[in-house]
């Protein structure tokens, strides 16, 4: 099927596979390689993006669905001249990565949680990434990012 | 892990859906949050020929208010059913039970109607309506019938939705007032319940207590003859069937079911 989609302001159509994961579209047809496949069973969140500016696990939605839509992910973050997103911003000062592995999906799903809350308390941040695992921070660090890139004293 | 071919249609309206059931019968699949039809495709537990895409119909996507019923739209997503007013005002449980399904990404595409399709024992929509007594608007080609919810639910993964009807419309009853709880009781984050209960007023549903969510009959019968909650509470795995897995064994389920049913008879009547 034809699908025309918007990702990261860029529209275009391409002819994919009716069965083709919106994942394997933004990695393979795109080129876009940030966003990782960890689990692929619609656990870990390390595949998560933007979509219609909603967080969504893109191993779990067709390309197909992403029709019509706009996508975002986390090459589309930072501003032309190279300044980081202030959840980019916050993620380097508060060091809220190791491996790194998780956060693309990890800086989308913040995107997603401020979003809607644009002041999360520590509580409502560490509920809002339930669907986001880390394997090396032990979440600490990227709680603290998540309040600074709202503006808040992570204390 | 990528699903077996098939070919995807992206429904235009109710009829269209219907259409393409009839055509295609067992073949044919109904996608709508795919929040749990995709992960069935990845491990190919099911191999469709044709996917019917309902997630953009807007025609069964709504909260409306009408008389004393909420009635919500099958394809309404978790997040709008956590964000809904109406239902926040008259029926706060649903808005409740919805923010804790999954996570934010999971309630960001899957849907009211298809959770409680989908029929897992574990879910916790399922729980929700069999409390508050919702009434399932189901259409196929022999035309539209309305089920009340003790008759929805009727085996492991199986619920009365055959394989050639669509559900259109939850309907629940307006319960502004009213006391309701929610007890959930998980070990990971973003996880189905190890046991759950759903009570409003004096009914009481068990989540992952059998092969389908079941009203605690025992416990109702004891809170009519004037027992306590505690009391109440005692007779909460009787007649249930639950599982042992890697989780829990029955006994322990059966433990949890008590505790959670007092906590949930306790915290409803003080609301
Ligand atoms: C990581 C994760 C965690 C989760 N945690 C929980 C949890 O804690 N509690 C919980 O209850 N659920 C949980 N779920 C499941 C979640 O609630 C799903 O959204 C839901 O089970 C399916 O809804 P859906 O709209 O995504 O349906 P789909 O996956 O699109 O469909 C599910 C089934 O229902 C059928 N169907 C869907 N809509 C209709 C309709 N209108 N008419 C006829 N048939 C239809 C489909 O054909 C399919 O068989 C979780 C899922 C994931 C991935
Ligand atoms: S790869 Fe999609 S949730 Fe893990
Ligand atoms: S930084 Fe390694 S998994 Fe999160």
């Amino acid at each position: 099927m034809q699908v025309t989609t918007t990702v990261n302001g860029e529209a275009r159509t391409d002819e994919v596979e009716d069965r083709l994961l919106l994942v394997h579209y933004l990695r393979d047809v795109r080129g876009l390689r940030a966003t990782n496949v960890g689990c692929d069973t619609t656990s870990c969140g390390a595949c998560t993006v933007l979509l219609d500016g909603e967080s969504v696990k893109s191993c779990t939605v067709l390309a197909v669905q992403a029709d019509g839509r706009e996508v975002s992910t986390v090459e589309g973050l930072a501003a032309a001249d190279g300044t980081l997103h202030p959840v980019q911003a916050a993620f380097r000062q508060e060091h809220g990565l190791q491996c790194g592995f998780c956060t693309p999906g990890m800086v989308m799903a913040c995107v997603s949680l401020l979003k809607d809350n644009p002041r999360p308390t520590e509580h409502e941040v560490r509920d809002g990434l339930e669907g986001n695992f880390c394997r090396c921070t032990g979440y600490h660090n990227i709680v603290r990012a998540v309040l600074v890139a709202s503006g808040q004293d992570p204390k | 892990m990528i699903p077996a071919p098939f070919s995807y249609v992206r429904a235009d309206s109710v009829d269209h859906v219907l259409s393409l059931l009839v055509e295609h019968g067992d073949e044919a699949k109904v996608l709508a949050g795919g929040q749990s039809l995709l992960p069935i495709l990845k491990m190919r537990l099911a191999r469709p020929e044709v996917v019917v895409d309902i997630s953009r119909l807007s025609e069964l996507a709504y909260v409306r208010v009408e008389g004393d019923e909420v009635a919500i739209g099958a394809a309404t997503r978790h997040r709008e059913v956590v964000d809904s007013a109406d239902l926040q005002r008259d029926v706060p449980l649903l808005p409740y039970v919805a923010s804790l399904v999954g996570d934010r990404q999971v309630r960001h595409r899957g849907t009211f109607g298809g959770s409680l399709v989908h029929g897992d024992p574990a879910a916790d929509l399922p729980a929700a309506v069999l409390a508050l007594g919702a009434t399932f608007v189901i259409q196929g080609p022999a035309g539209r019938r309305e089920v009340p919810a003790p008759e929805f639910f009727q085996d492991y993964f199986q619920t009365a939705v055959g394989e050639d009807e669509l559900l259109l419309e939850i309907r629940v009853p307006r319960v502004p007032g009213v006391g309701w709880a929610y007890e959930k009781f998980t070990r990971r984050a973003n996880d189905w319940a190890i046991v759950a209960v759903a009570a409003v007023d004096n009914r009481v549903a068990l989540a992952n207590m059998s092969m389908t969510p079941m009203r605690a009959v025992a416990v109702e019968a004891a809170l009519a003859g004037g027992a306590s909650a505690a009391q109440a509470a005692q007779a909460a795995a009787e007649g249930t069937s639950p599982v042992t897995d890697m989780h829990a064994d029955e006994e322990y389920r059966g433990h949890l079911a008590r505790v959670l049913t007092e906590r949930a008879l306790v915290t409803a009547a003080g609301r």
